[in-house]
């Protein structure tokens, strides 16, 4: 038997590693093509259109983003804190950049996103603690509900700032 | 047991305790200050400055900054340390985020007891 490695003919349209159920009229070539692509070690399927992450799991890497985010935005708040406590020329200059810069706004909704992203995912890590929901179905869910919160959460904060 | 030399306890279970203390220090923190500014539109300086005359605010924010400190070191030691591979550069990042933590820290303090 050659062991060269040929294209498999293997359906391209799943990402899962299951078979596909096998045609009943399935000759003798295609089973041996079949064997061949499941014993080989290369991968058959890397469509990357097929693979996604799981919802967990992107809420999980966007809770660490949010994360560098609001550190790196600690400059803007502390700037803000600084500023607004040092004079009452101070104050006004901060609420003026807050009410009239666009920039500002911008800087100021993006960091409350990411806070209000960071702090519902956040709350969804302490039940997680309190072995609330932990299961394939209940991570799922919980994912759900951070990310519809979390939206409606970031449309107030635009509200807000607007 | 999870034993680094870089990270805050010393000790995987430690940080997982600490993470979560500061981070609900942090939420009342959050939650207080943005329903303060809810509640005060039309805020002008001596309100603002008058609320962190006060003792338990000024307590309060700096167990919100020390909680700052101490979150953002264990969240961004956990982000380098998965993420940075070579050891020359995520030395070298963690080292300009401790150093980061710190000035925030000083800065914050200085803004609570120099106004």
């Amino acid at each position: 038997m050659p062991v060269t490695a040929t294209a498999s003919p293997l359906p391209q349209t799943t990402a899962c590693f299951t078979p596909a159920s096998q045609p009943e009229a399935a000759t003798e070539a295609s089973q041996e093509s079949v064997y061949r692509a499941v014993n080989s070690k290369r991968p058959v399927n890397l469509d990357l259109t097929t693979i996604h992450f799981p919802l967990p799991a992107l809420t999980s890497i966007a809770h660490r983003i949010t994360g560098v985010i609001l550190f790196i935005g600690l400059i803007f708040a502390f700037w803000a804190f600084d500023k607004s406590l040092s004079s009452p020329a101070g104050f006004a200059a901060v609420s003026d950049a807050l009410a009239n810069n666009v920039l500002a706004k911008l800087i100021a909704w993006g960091l409350l996103s990411a806070l209000a992203f960071h702090f519902v995912a956040g709350i969804k890590h302490l039940l997680m603690d309190a072995d609330i929901g932990v299961t394939l179905e209940g991570g799922v869910k919980k994912a759900q509900i951070t990310v519809v919160v979390s939206a409606v959460l970031i449309i107030l904060a635009g509200v807000w700032v607007w | 047991m999870v034993t680094n030399i870089t990270n805050l306890g010393r000790s995987g279970l430690s940080d997982w305790l600490i993470q979560r203390v500061s981070a609900l220090v942090l939420a009342l923190y959050t939650l207080f200050i943005v329903l303060y500014l809810l509640f005060n539109p039309g805020l002008d300086y001596a309100t603002w400055s008058g609320l962190f005359a006060q003792t338990w605010m000024r307590i309060f924010t700096l167990l919100a900054l020390i909680s700052i400190a101490a979150h953002a070191w264990v969240g961004l030691w956990t982000v380098t340390t998965d993420y940075l591979k070579s050891t020359g550069v995520r030395v070298v990042a963690q080292i300009v985020i401790i150093l980061a933590i710190f000035v925030f820290l000083v800065w914050g303090i200085q803004v609570l007891w120099g106004a």
